[in-house]
C-alpha cells in the first residue's frame, strides 16, 4: 500500500489540528472498535466556517482525510460544505489506496455531523439541510 | 544528520549476512549446474545440496534424509498439513487440531481442509500467549491425524510448551507438526529431544535469502507430494533445486545456531530495556507472557493511538517497525493473536511490534526509547479517544 505525496504530507503535518473552546458545532464519527475516530468542531459566523478544528484516532489515510477535508471547508459557507463530497477529498489528495476509501466517507461524516449539531444548537432540524448523514454503524467492516 | 535507518522488523525477514551472501554467491555463476545432470558439473551441485542438507539436519538434531527443501515456511506449513491430511483420510481420520494464533499460512491451510470436510480444533491460548498442553492432550480423538502447534508466535514472541505437547502427541500416537519460523536460530531446537515429527523453517528470518526453507520430516512418516513433477528432493517435492538458496540456507542455519545461548543473552538484554522503557509511557502493556518470549521480541499495545500511524510517524524518525492493527493486518480486523490473547479490538489497533536481532545496538535502543514517547505525545494529542480516556478515567497528560 502506497500513500501519495499529498497524503504524506497531511499526515506529517496535519492542518487544523486541535479543538475549539466555544465551538459552534461539534461532530464525532467512527468507533474505537473499527479503529478510527474522527471529532470534527466548527466556529460559525453568520454561514460562513469561520474556523475548524479536527482530532483524529486512526490510520494516516484518517488523519490526512480529516486534515484535508478541514482545509477545504474553512472560509467557506455551510451550504458549499455540505457539497463537499470525500471524493473531493481523495481528489484533493490525489488518491487514496482502495482499502482507505472508507476513511474519506468518515471525514464527509463528521464535517456533516458538526453541521447538523450546529443546526440542533439552533433550534433547527438538521434533517432536511445536512441529509442522511449515514454513520459508520452501517459499513460493514465491523460486523 | 544522517537520517537514522534502524531496522526493527527481524520478524517479518532479515537482512542476508555477509557469511550467507559470500556461501551462496559461486552458485549463481560459477557452481550454476543442476544438481539433477550427470555430468561432474552437475554433480558439484549435487555435492553442494547434500552438503547443505547435511548441516540443516544437524542444527535440528535431525538426519539428512529427513530434510527436504522448500520455498519457505508457507510451502512447508502447506505441505505438512495437507500432506498429513490426505495420509489421514485414507484411514478414516479427518480431525486435525491446532491452536487459534498460529500463522495464517497454517490457520487458513485447515480452514481449506474443513471445507473439503475435514475438522479441526483450535485449541485457544490464554492472556499470556501459551497453549495449554492439557488442552491438547484433551481434544486428541481416535480420529485425529495431525496435531500442529507453532514453536514460537510470530507476533507476540511467546515459546510455546513443545516438549510437553511432543511427549503427549507420541504418547498418543499422533503426528505432531510445528512451524519453527520464528524459533529456529532464537531457540534451541532437537527434534528427537523434543517428539517432534514435522518441523517447516523458513531462511529468510535468519539471514538467508527469501523464497528458500526447508521441512523436515521423522523418517517412517511418508508424506505425500504437494508439488508433483520431477524427482528432486527423493521424489517428494518437484523443480529443480534453488541451490544459492539452499547453499545460503545451510549457511544461515549454522551461523544461527552456533552461539544460541550467546545471542539470546546479549538481544534480550537489549529487548528488556525496550520493554521496560516503553512501558514506563502510561496506558500501556506487554503483550505475551514476559519470560517465554523469544529474544528479539518485544510488542507493546499502546491505548489512545492507532498502529498504523504509529508505525508511519516512526518510520519518518527511521525506526521501522510493525503493528497488529486492522490497517496494517489488510484486513478489517485487527491481529487474530491479539484479539486470541482477549484484547479488546480498541488496544489491539494500537500495538507495535519491534522485531530486534543481533545488529541492534545499545545506542539504537536509546534513539528508540528517546523517540516512541514523543511520537506517542503527538498522536495523543490529537487523539479524541484519548480525550476520551482521560476524561472517563481521570488520566492527565498524554505520556
Amino acid at each position: 500500500m502506497i500513500y501519495s505525496e499529498k497524503v504524506m504530507d497531511h499526515f506529517t503535518n496535519p492542518r487544523n489540528v486541535g479543538e475549539i473552546a466555544d465551538a459552534d458545532g461539534v461532530g464525532e464519527v467512527g468507533n474505537a472498535k473499527c479503529g478510527d475516530i474522527m471529532k470534527m468542531y466548527l466556529k460559525i459566523e453568520g454561514d460562513v466556517i469561520r474556523d475548524v478544528k479536527f482530532k483524529t484516532f486512526g490510520c494516516g489515510a484518517a488523519i490526512a482525510t480529516s486534515s484535508m477535508a478541514t482545509e477545504l471547508i474553512k472560509g467557506k459557507t455551510i451550504d458549499e460544505a455540505l457539497k463537499l463530497t470525500n471524493k473531493a477529498v481523495v481528489e484533493a489528495l490525489e488518491g487514496l489506496p482502495p482499502a482507505k476509501l472508507h476513511c474519506s466517507v468518515l471525514a464527509e461524516q463528521a464535517m456533516k455531523s458538526a453541521i447538523a449539531d450546529y443546526y440542533k444548537r439552533q433550534g433547527v432540524d438538521p434533517t432536511l439541510i445536512v441529509g442522511d448523514i449515514g454513520n459508520c454503524e452501517e459499513c460493514h467492516g465491523c460486523h | 544528520m544522517d537520517k537514522k535507518f534502524i531496522y526493527c522488523d527481524n520478524a517479518a525477514t532479515t537482512k542476508v549476512s555477509k557469511n550467507v551472501l559470500e556461501a551462496a554467491l559461486p552458485y549463481f555463476t560459477e557452481e550454476y549446474g543442476n544438481a539433477s545432470s550427470i555430468y561432474m558439473f552437475g554433480q558439484n551441485a549435487a555435492k553442494a545440496l547434500l552438503k547443505a542438507r547435511e548441516t540443516v539436519a544437524k542444527a535440528i538434531g535431525a538426519k539428512q534424509h529427513e530434510i527436504f527443501f522448500t520455498s519457505g515456511g508457507s510451502e512447508s506449513d502447506n505441505w505438512a498439513i495437507k500432506g498429513m491430511a490426505l495420509n489421514g483420510a485414507k484411514l478414516g481420520k479427518k480431525h486435525i487440531i491446532t491452536s487459534v494464533f498460529e500463522h495464517h499460512a497454517v490457520l487458513h491451510t485447515c480452514e481449506f481442509l474443513e471445507k473439503q470436510g475435514y475438522e479441526v480444533t483450535y485449541i485457544p491460548v490464554d492472556e499470556k500467549g501459551l497453549v495449554n498442553p492439557e488442552d491438547v492432550k484433551n481434544a486428541i480423538r481416535e480420529d485425529t491425524c495431525l496435531v500442529t502447534i507453532m514453536f514460537a508466535n510470530n507476533e507476540i514472541g511467546t515459546i510455546q510448551p513443545i516438549k510437553e505437547i511432543g511427549d503427549i502427541c507420541k504418547e498418543k500416537k499422533v503426528v505432531f507438526h510445528t512451524d519453527a519460523v520464528q524459533a529456529i536460530g532464537n531457540v534451541e531446537i532437537d527434534v528427537k529431544a523434543l517428539n517432534i515429527d514435522m518441523l517447516s523453517l523458513s531462511g529468510h528470518k535468519i539471514h538467508a535469502p527469501k523464497g528458500v526453507g526447508a521441512l523436515y520430516v521423522r523418517g517412517g512418516i511418508s508424506l505425500p507430494n504437494l508439488i508433483h513433477g520431477g524427482a528432486q528432493e527423493k521424489n517428494k517435492r518437484a523443480g529443480t533445486e534453488n541451490l544459492p538458496g539452499i547453499v545460503g540456507l545451510a549457511q544461515a542455519i549454522s551461523d544461527a545456531t552456533q552461539n544460541i545461548k550467546e545471542k539470546q543473552e546479549k538481544i534480550s538484554k537489549l529487548r528488556d530495556r525496550l520493554i521496560d522503557g516503553i512501558l514506563k509511557i502510561q496506558e500501556t502493556r506487554l503483550n505475551g507472557d514476559r519470560e517465554k518470549r523469544l529474544c528479539g521480541n518485544v510488542n507493546i499495545s499502546i491505548r489512545g493511538v492507532e498502529g498504523e500511524s504509529l508505525l508511519l510517524m516512526l518510520d519518518m524518525f527511521g525506526i521501522l517497525a510493525s503493528s497488529g492493527s486492522a490497517c496494517t493486518s489488510g484486513s478489517l480486523d485487527p491481529s487474530h493473536v491479539l484479539l486470541a490473547i482477549g484484547l479488546p479490538h480498541e488496544i489491539a489497533h494500537g500495538s507495535l511490534r519491534l522485531s530486534i536481532s543481533e545488529e541492534t545496538t545499545d545506542e539504537d535502543v536509546d534513539y528508540i526509547l528517546e523517540t516512541i514517547p514523543k511520537v506517542v505525545d503527538r498522536l495523543r494529542s490529537m487523539s479524541p479517544l484519548w480525550e476520551r480516556i482521560c476524561k472517563n478515567e481521570g488520566i492527565t497528560g498524554t505520556i
